[in-house]
């Protein structure tokens, strides 16, 4: 890792059009040290040229990819740099992929998130590559004086078809870089692809087989100091005092300081032990006494707060959704159902724990290693806050380990600039896991009041979701007389046809830090909203699959899913005794996934012996990503279905690490088979998160089936159901 | 320890941290052979052998993930035996042989990291060393694997991303790979 800046001496520079339905991507000039050539560390002896901000070609040939989507474990590292090196006709281990750090030129779009990358980059950088592609092979067309169309590109080269004579693009790339960017480049057809739409290797896989992969916690930059920090476990305290003539009695203990952790809406006290090595910032912080002033919030406890909860879910609420006249079919029905869900509070618990690397120097630079999903973020907001030019910023993405949400705040990095800035000299700020696990933000809870009525021919004919919950949405112009459609996610987007819906929310109070987390809301509101359709089946009397399909007469994604379900399930294949089968699917912002689960008795509880899943995605780059993240979306709703969720006792969160706060392991995965839909249409629809709110609800109405037991609350001890 | 309350919690911390209280001669010096390499450090005796390989060695490759032998990120081999370098005093590990993710090839073609790239397993990648250090340890015992070896050998090693799947594919590919 190097601090400085390249020192490059650029020969000119190239100043870019704009490009049609591209705008952000090329119609910026880049300039000087902080540009491009800064963030690919070249050295002097190397000519380089940019055929836009995302492509560099040097004069040996060297071809580096700018990726502006932070790699947290859903494949981008691969997948987003394959959209321009399809286009631009090179494969990709002829290429050095580079994180971008929220530089200007790189456009808004510097986030992993929302299962955003591939659908807000799929054009774009597909025109990116090819407009490259397009220079290149002018150049080549104009130096040997023959046509453009007469000369084609292929493996880092342009070759005249009649000739077979062929420049590398390392020779072309000085005059390439001076034409002009065409606006409107002409894409390949999807049948030449080469990269896009196939399993192909990830080249992050061997750096992470071998240890090689950076991490932000693995940053270490020259002087660099340690710091480990002491935060109040009861949100919202204020500081009194700290007694620290222990802590410097710790051999290695350099300093005693205190900083605030910021995160959104709340200031978050603390004291901050700055030492030559982790170890002895850690130990340091074990001898340190502080006197918090708990505020009053001492005093907050889940199980209160839980009844709260449902008290709050007999007022009526605001409107999110009101089809046909929900409340007159409802009371007219003779048969109707009313159930209440409850789903837990839950942590990221990404196994690298949170940290970041800042050094501050020259009185008003910054340098930032982190590992972030919002490099965009860090860009527009530490700047600010602390009062410098963004362009003395450089921000360095690393490999996240593990992101779901919690590397999309900019918490910790706030500490480690905060720190630096008083010491001088870089820091490092490791949370513990005891820190990770107490301090959140976590996910929030949603309790779901339902009710409906099925007509005596079996079908849905009154249905309504009210979602009681606190809010993630930390706005300071949030609006409570309209539903929150975060915390609503999804529950008026289903496709079922149902003449009288209407669906409400009630907002709760809540001090502690929530977050998005992998799936946001739906990731709890799948559970109540699919098990309650089922418990309409029942009351039908009919199968829940045909239930299902009986309420989708249009052609839906959602009916697709559902039919390429029941057809690889087997759905009506009989199975054996003591066993049953669920369904589930669920349609928001991210995307669409289904499953079907079955599962057996297995003495008390139920073990789950098949996972099936079918996400829809419209048009796929790599269908290996998507099985890994398909795959990896149902432990992960396992875990939050099965294991411990936060709780708090006396304002404190009482899980601490991950004996107290489980996550399934090895023996308890099930074999998860997944099918993709990729119709190649225009529609893409997101891969990272469709894969989890499904998953619970199939899993309960699974559990239905086999036992005739109903779970509405989650975690729920699998082995223990009867 | 099954954990059922705050109390329980704190309890349960107190215990597997006790390696801190150890009561160890203070030794300043330690010499720690890593992948056949010397190392000399000055480290307090009950600092876990995970910061002497990251912080002193520089091998980075091996993770600190809760610092209580509860995930497995920082799997070492120790004479050969998958040990949680995290809850390992460095005072316990001199005279020993100690070999991390770094160690186990120079060209990442040990059989279970060729089986790991075939595979495809990693996602985010954080918890793969330990993940490869347990498997490695594994097959050295136990060259042909049954999935309940891999369940056993395996259970101490979490994965948020959620690749055990691949994981246990990899595992056996690789006992293939190594015959």
């Amino acid at each position: 890792m190097q601090t400085s800046s390249s020192s490059i001496k650029r020969r000119d520079f190239i100043r870019l059009t704009g490009l049609t339905g591209a705008g952000f991507l090329m119609g910026l000039s880049v300039k000087g040290e902080n540009g491009v050539a800064a963030v690919a560390n070249l050295t002097d002896a190397v000519q380089s040229f940019e055929l836009s901000p995302f492509v560099l070609i040097e004069n040996t040939g060297k071809i580096t990819i700018f990726n502006t989507k932070p790699e947290i474990g859903q494949g981008v590292f691969q997948s987003v740099p394959s959209l321009i090196a399809e286009e631009l006709e090179v494969s990709l281990d002829q290429v050095t992929i580079k994180q971008t750090g929220g530089e200007k030129q790189y456009g808004p779009m510097q986030f992993a998130g929302g299962s955003m990358s591939i659908r807000s980059g799929y054009n774009d950088l597909r025109k990116v590559g090819a407009a490259a592609r397009e220079m290149l092979i002018a150049t080549a067309a104009k130096r040997w004086g023959v046509p453009v169309d007469e000369c084609y590109a292929e493996n880092a080269k342009v070759y005249h078809k009649s000739s077979g004579k062929s420049l590398g693009y390392g020779e072309l790339a000085d005059d390439a870089s001076k034409l002009e960017v065409p606006k409107s480049p002409k894409l390949k057809d999807p049948k030449d692809f080469k990269i896009l739409g196939k399993a192909t290797p990830k080249p992050d896989v061997p750096l992470k087989s071998s240890g090689r992969a950076k991490f932000g916690i693995d940053v270490s930059v020259p002087g660099m100091v340690y710091a480990s920090i002491e935060h109040c476990p009861v949100f919202g305290a204020k500081l009194l005092s700290y007694d620290d003539s222990a802590t410097k009695n710790v051999k290695g203990v350099l300093r005693v300081e205190t900083c605030n952790r910021k995160f959104g809406p709340y200031t978050y006290e603390a004291v901050a032990v700055i030492a030559e090595n982790y170890w002895a910032a850690f130990m340091g912080r074990r001898a340190l006494k502080v006197k918090w002033d708990m505020q009053g919030n001492e005093k907050f406890n889940s199980k209160a707060y839980e009844q709260k909860l449902r008290d709050l879910s007999k007022s009526e609420g605001v409107i999110d959704m009101n089809e046909g006249d929900f409340d007159k079919t409802f009371t007219e029905s003779a048969n109707k159902v009313e159930a209440f869900y409850e789903t837990p509070m839950v942590s990221h618990s990404p196994i690298e724990p949170m940290n970041c690397v800042a050094s501050w120097y020259d009185d008003n630079k910054l340098e930032i290693w982190a590992s972030t999903q919002v490099p965009g973020s860090i860009k527009n907001e530490i700047p600010k806050e602390y009062g410098i030019d963004p362009e003395n910023l450089k921000v360095n993405v690393m490999f996240n380990g593990g992101g779901f949400g919690r590397r999309l705040y900019l918490d910790v990095i706030h500490e480690a600039v905060q720190l630096t800035k008083k010491l001088g000299k870089p820091v490092k700020v490791v949370w513990t896991r005891e820190d990770d696990t107490q301090l959140g933000p976590f996910r929030p809870m949603t309790f779901s009041a339902m009710k409906g009525a099925v007509s005596a021919e079996g079908k849905a004919i009154a249905f309504q979701h009210k979602v009681i919950s606190p809010t993630i949405d930390y706005n300071p112009k949030y609006d409570k007389t309209k539903a929150d459609r975060t915390m609503t996610e999804g529950i008026s987007e289903q496709k079922y046809e149902i003449p009288n819906m209407k669906n409400l929310f009630v907002l709760a109070d809540m001090h502690v830090p929530l977050a998005a987390w992998r799936a946001v809301t739906s990731t709890t509101l799948a559970f109540p909203h699919e098990c309650f359709i089922d418990e309409l089946a029942v009351k039908a009397k009919k199968d829940p699959m045909q239930f299902r399909l009986d309420m989708l007469t249009k052609d839906t994604d959602t009916k697709k899913v559902l039919l390429k379900l029941k057809e690889v399930s087997n759905w009506d294949k009989p199975l054996p005794k003591g066993w049953g089968r669920g369904v589930a699917q669920y349609e928001f912002f991210a995307g669409l996934c289904g499953y079907v689960i079955e599962v057996s008795k297995k003495e008390k509880g139920v073990k789950i012996e098949r996972v099936i899943a079918v996400i829809d995605l419209g048009t796929v780059v790599n269908p290996d990503t998507v099985k890994a993240q398909v795959e990896g979306a149902a432990v992960m709703a396992l875990t939050a279905a099965i294991k411990n969720g936060i709780t708090f006792e006396n304002g404190k969160t009482v899980q601490t690490n991950y004996h107290n706060n489980p996550l399934v392991r090895i023996n308890e995965m099930p074999k998860v088979e997944v099918h993709i839909l990729a119709n190649g249409g225009p529609t893409i629809k997101g891969v990272g998160e469709p894969g989890l709110p499904p998953f619970a609800p199939a899993l309960c109405n699974a559990i239905y089936a086999a036992t005739g037991k109903r779970i509405r609350k989650l975690p729920f001890d699998i082995n223990n159901i009867v | 320890m099954v954990v059922t309350s705050g109390a329980d919690a704190v309890k349960a911390v107190d215990q597997l941290y006790s390696f801190l209280n150890l009561k160890i001669d203070y030794m300043p010096n330690y010499e720690l052979n890593i992948n056949n390499k010397t190392y000399q450090l000055e480290a307090e005796a009950n600092m876990p052998l995970l910061w002497a390989i990251r912080d002193y060695a520089g091998l980075t490759g091996t993770k600190f993930g809760c610092g209580m032998a509860q995930c497995g990120a920082c799997t070492v081999h120790v004479d050969g035996n998958p040990v949680r370098s995290c809850s390992y005093p460095v005072a316990s590990a001199v005279g020993k042989k100690i070999t991390t993710i770094e160690g186990i090839s120079e060209n990442i073609d040990h059989a279970v990291q060729k089986a790991w790239i075939e595979l495809q397993v990693p996602q985010c990648g954080y918890c793969q060393s330990g993940q490869i250090m347990s498997a490695v340890a594994l097959l050295n015992k136990k060259p042909k694997p049954s999935d309940a070896d891999i369940d056993a050998a395996m259970q101490g090693n979490l994965c948020r991303c959620g690749t055990y799947q691949r994981i246990r594919a990899a595992i056996h590919r690789a006992a293939e790979l190594a015959q």
